[in-house]
């Protein structure tokens, strides 16, 4: 961390957006996390990826629970709505806050602790409901703001920083979400903002429950040898099944891959993802084939990052339940509560 | 490309851009902590080592270094570098008992030094603690040559030349002033070891147009009538005054002539405003004292009536540029303009005039009547003759004067010691490491965000109503501070260590200014351009690093780096250090220029 504000100079040649914003305008307050935490990596793409899709930041709704990693909502995205819910929390709050304004677009920010311990249940919940959100977990193996207990993505076999075992077997939140019907599943790596930034705005684009398991290592208390969420250690086994390239709307499509190497996939907002293939045979529509090799190249020790699943016909929360087009947030008193003659007429109806 | 080699002094040389400017290399913002630190007396030493007048360079200095300050890179203004010099100057109270004292022995080795401007009086400061007997001589009767001829004393005070002249006259010279030599051979006879010729270009350029005989009394050549105020022999002069020239001496001429009763006073310029050799601010203050600039007039005629110059006609041009983009200054064809006047001021441009320098004596002119001068170690072809200040290259100004005057100083002390004088000494340098704590510097790396100060001036009425009250009041200790807030210290180093770095991208996510880079290297050329922002200063360097464990490179460019240090504040395993860089050009005899 460090104690000093951001300087307001900048590159007298930064870029500004369609809204002519730069990519500080979507900056935070300055972090407070160790010097070289994965998830301040991880807010600087969340930053990148906001700023290129020129999204309004006021119709951004942050969410969390409690962690290093939920703490970093504050340090992204200043002028967009926050949340910092209780531990474990934050897929409700985000599922309510959704249900009430499904115009804002979600992210929900937490952590391995936070959704595999505590916040399981909350986290399945969100996902097999499709609620309309990017979920991103920063999975650091540990519980970083208790100093450094084993979290329940830990690998077993993984060894703690003072060369304790973990002896329980890891929770691996991707097949548990891709098992939980989320529409979009990735997995990715906080030192690698090329493959990040692609990812976060494919899943923004997204118009289902997009699912980010992004390994973050924690410096302080997961970063050794022994480690399997270390810097050393995820540069060294991962194995991305494919890249990607997010064209808005606005952009021209290029085309540059060898044939039969790109896949160019249209999402229902009208973005498309370009994939270029670097596993030939895998397949981000099948969510079988996906699971098995999931399964696969864990058992071989290799760690699958990438775009891993995605349904290009999502159907979100808001679709189930058949809400009307408005926000119900933007909806007056008279249409909410119809009145006594109405509740006598469904109450009539249903004897 | 290449790991940058960090081994080589220039390296982190260039980037102290103000540092590299300056002629004479004072280690600007070392100097600029101190005066932050109201250790005005330590910031003064240090110019005074580097630059020999560092009240006088506060006040006039061309200021080569602001132009080229970083803090320009990221906002509109740079530092106003000069302007500190002079709050330490202001400030220093007593600081005789920091200065050298003659030397108690001398090396019976004699210099004699021709001009006593501040191209001679470097030479001979450098020289005297060594043990020189050193003779000064000038026709003026005072020392400091064009800084006390010529430049106004709204602009620099008599009491500033007075002690910083004494500074040097004060150690155990010899000064012979209100003496002109006109013989070099002679001087030569009377068997000194060296000869350093620091004359100036003394002689003002003329403007030969019809009427130009007929109307001599009431116009003057710039320079000499500006030296001829400076004396007192000149009080007055007429209502309406033109000046001609562009260049900084006809803003002298035309401020002075508004405060010796000129009411209406005009500059008129041949060329555009723009190309004006006058620094901008010269500009400035002369128009905010109501002297209107006009451009684009070329001189074609004195017009005298009645044996009495009654004003003058200019034909009036435009620019047109060839293919070449050449500029050229043709005619509009419109009529002529005529301005009337009762004086004229001509300063179009100054020469330098050797008359004095036999052409049998071994020194050699080339076909413009300058002598052959080698640019580092200043030798004539005369071995005994030296030269520096605008007598080497022709008109420059006080600081190239300076920094002309150790080089010199340093061949004469070779020369006299019987050693080689092309070979330079090197430079002093060191690397020291900033970091007190965990995010603790030794310096303050908070940037601050605040634009330039401007500089208090006089009222406007009251200056001009008195030729010798400065018109700028100086910084008080309040701006002062917050104007040297505004350097970035830049001669703190970002130093990269490759054997500690994890490539966890904190530095890269936390420069402000997007410095930093973690990439697969390419041709300069190639990774100029795919950086986190591209850089596009040529002239500013990378930092390339030896290959990480990744295969990639760190890659940083030096151009806008604000010397913040968040980089090294964010690094989790020190890779990055913030080490501040001395570089000290040394003088004469292997003394240091600062510290
Ligand atoms: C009007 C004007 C304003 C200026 N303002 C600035 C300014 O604001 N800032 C700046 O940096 N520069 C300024 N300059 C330029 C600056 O004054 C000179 O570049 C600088 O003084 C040159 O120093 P020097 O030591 O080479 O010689 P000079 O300062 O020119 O000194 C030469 C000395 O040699 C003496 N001399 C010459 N020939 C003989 C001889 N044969 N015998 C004995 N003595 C002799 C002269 O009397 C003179 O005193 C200005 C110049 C002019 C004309
Ligand atoms: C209800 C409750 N139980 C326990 C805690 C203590 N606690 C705070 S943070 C945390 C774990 C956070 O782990 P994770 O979500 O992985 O975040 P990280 O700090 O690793 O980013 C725990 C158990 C709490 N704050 N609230
Ligand atoms: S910011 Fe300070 S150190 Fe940097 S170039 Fe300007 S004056 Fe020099
Ligand atoms: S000191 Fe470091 S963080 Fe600050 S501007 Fe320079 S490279 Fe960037
Ligand atoms: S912060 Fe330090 S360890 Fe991390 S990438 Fe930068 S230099 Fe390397
Ligand atoms: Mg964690």
């Amino acid at each position: 961390m460090t104690f000093l504000l951001k300087p307001k100079l900048h590159h007298p040649n930064l870029p500004t957006n369609a809204l002519g914003l730069t990519r500080r305008d979507y900056e935070g307050s300055v972090s407070t996390l160790c010097a070289g935490c994965g998830h301040d990596s991880i807010s600087a793409a969340i930053v990148h990826a906001c700023f290129e899709m020129s999204l309004q930041p006021h119709r951004i709704a942050k969410m969390s629970g409690i962690g290093c990693s939920s703490k970093t909502p504050t340090y992204f995205l200043g002028a967009s709505h926050g949340f910092n819910s209780v531990h474990g929390r934050m897929p409700s709050v985000l599922t309510g806050a959704n249900l009430a304004n499904k115009d804002l677009i979600y992210l929900g920010v937490s952590g391995d602790g936070d959704s595999a311990s505590i916040g399981l249940g909350q986290f399945a919940h969100s996902i097999r409901r499709g609620v309309n959100m990017v979920y991103i977990v920063e999975n650091n193996g540990v519980y970083g703001l208790t100093k450094g207990q084993f979290s329940a993505t830990a690998d077993r076999g993984a060894k703690s920083k003072r060369g304790v075992m973990n002896s329980d077997e890891a929770i691996d939140m991707v097949s548990m979400a891709m098992q939980l019907g989320a529409t979009f599943v990735a997995r990715s790596f906080s030192g690698d903002k090329a493959q990040l930034v692609p990812l976060i705005q494919a899943a923004i684009s997204h118009q289902g429950a997009a699912f980010i398991d992004c390994i973050s290592p924690c410096v302080a208390f997961n970063n050794h040898e022994g480690s399997t969420k270390s810097f050393d250690y995820v540069r060294a086994h991962n194995d991305a099944v494919n890249s990607l390239d997010v064209i808005t709307g606005r952009d021209e499509i290029i085309v540059d891959y060898a044939p039969g190497t790109l896949e160019m996939v249209k999402q229902h907002d009208g973005s498309v993802l370009a994939l270029r293939k670097l596993a030939a045979d895998y397949d981000v529509h099948d969510r079988i084939a996906a699971q098995a090799w999931l399964s696969g190249r864990h058992a071989k020790g290799e760690i699958a990052t990438g775009l891993l699943y995605v349904d290009l016909d999502p159907v979100d929360l808001h679709a189930s339940l058949r809400t009307v087009d408005t926000p119900l947030n933007e909806l007056d008193e008279t249409v909410l509560c119809p009145g006594a003659a109405m509740l006598d007429r469904i109450n009539a109806s249903l004897r | 490309m290449q790991a940058t080699d960090l081994r080589d002094p220039e390296y982190f040389h260039k980037v102290v851009d103000c540092q590299h400017a300056c002629p004479a290399h004072t280690p600007v913002p070392e100097y600029i902590r101190l005066i932050a630190d109201r250790k005005y007396a330590d910031a003064y030493m240090i110019n005074w080592k580097s630059n020999v007048f560092p009240g006088v360079l506060g006040r006039t200095c061309d200021r080569p270094c602001e132009p080229a300050c970083r803090r320009g890179r990221v906002e509109d203004e740079p530092v106003a570098i000069c302007r500190l010099k002079r709050v330490a100057a202001d400030n220093k109270g007593d600081i005789t008992g920091r200065m050298p004292r003659p030397a108690k022995t001398k090396n019976g080795r004699r210099i004699a030094m021709v001009g006593a401007g501040p191209a001679s009086l470097t030479v001979a400061r450098d020289l005297a603690p060594l043990g020189y007997d050193i003779t000064v001589f000038d026709r003026d009767s005072r020392g400091g040559g064009m800084i006390r001829s010529q430049i106004p004393k709204f602009r620099l005070p008599e009491e500033v030349i007075d002690e910083e002249v004494g500074f040097i006259e004060g150690l155990g010279i010899t000064t012979k002033y209100g003496i002109s030599i006109d013989s070099l051979k002679s001087l030569m006879a009377d068997g000194y070891d060296a000869v350093f010729v620091g004359t100036g270009a003394p002689r003002g350029r003329s403007l030969e147009l019809p009427g130009r005989a007929e109307g001599a009394a009431n116009i003057h050549i710039g320079i000499d009538w500006l030296s001829s105020v400076s004396f007192g022999h000149i009080e007055k002069i007429g209502r309406r005054v033109i000046v001609l020239g562009g260049g900084n001496t006809a803003m002298d001429c035309c401020r002075t002539a508004r405060r010796l009763g000129g009411a209406d006073v005009k500059v008129i310029v041949r060329s555009g405003f723009e190309e004006m050799k006058a620094s901008p601010w010269e500009k400035d203050d002369a128009m905010r004292e109501d002297i209107p600039i006009m451009n684009f007039l070329v001189p074609k005629s004195f017009v005298v009536e009645g044996g009495k110059l009654t004003g003058m006609t200019f034909e009036k041009v435009q620019a047109e540029y060839d293919a070449k983009g050449r500029r050229n200054l043709v005619p509009t064809g419109e009529l002529d303009t005529y301005v009337e006047c009762d004086d004229v001021l001509v300063a179009v441009g100054q020469e330098n005039s050797f008359p004095w320098i036999e052409k049998d004596i071994g020194l050699e002119f080339d076909r413009w009547g300058m002598p052959v001068v080698n640019e580092t170690t200043f030798q004539s072809t005369q071995p005994k003759v030296f030269f520096g200040g605008d007598a080497a290259f022709g008109p420059k100004n006080i600081i190239w004067a300076v920094a002309h005057g150790h080089q010199a100083a340093i061949s004469i002390h070779k020369f006299c010691q019987g050693e080689d004088i092309a070979e330079r000494p090197a430079p002093g340098v060191t690397l020291t490491s900033q970091k007190m704590g965990i995010h603790e510097w030794s310096y303050d790396n908070d940037i601050s965000n605040d634009q330039r100060f401007a500089v208090p001036h006089r009222d406007k009425a009251e200056a001009l109503a008195d030729i010798k009250a400065e018109v700028e009041l100086g910084y008080d200790e309040k701006l002062a501070f917050a104007e040297a807030q505004r350097c970035l210290n830049c001669d703190v180093q970002t130093v990269f260590a490759e054997p500690l770095c994890i490539e966890c991208d904190a530095c890269v996510d936390i420069c402000p200014v997007d410095c930093i880079s973690f990439t697969g290297n390419d041709d300069e050329a190639v990774l100029r351009t795919h950086l986190e922002a591209p850089a596009h200063n040529l002239t500013q360097d990378l930092y390339v690093s030896l290959p990480l464990k990744t295969g990639r490179i760190m890659a940083k460019d030096e151009d806008v780096c604000l010397h913040c240090g968040l980089c090294a504040e964010r690094c989790p395993t020190g890779a990055w250090d913030m080490q501040r860089f001395i570089y000290d050009l040394t003088q004469a005899g292997g003394a240091s220029c600062s510290r």
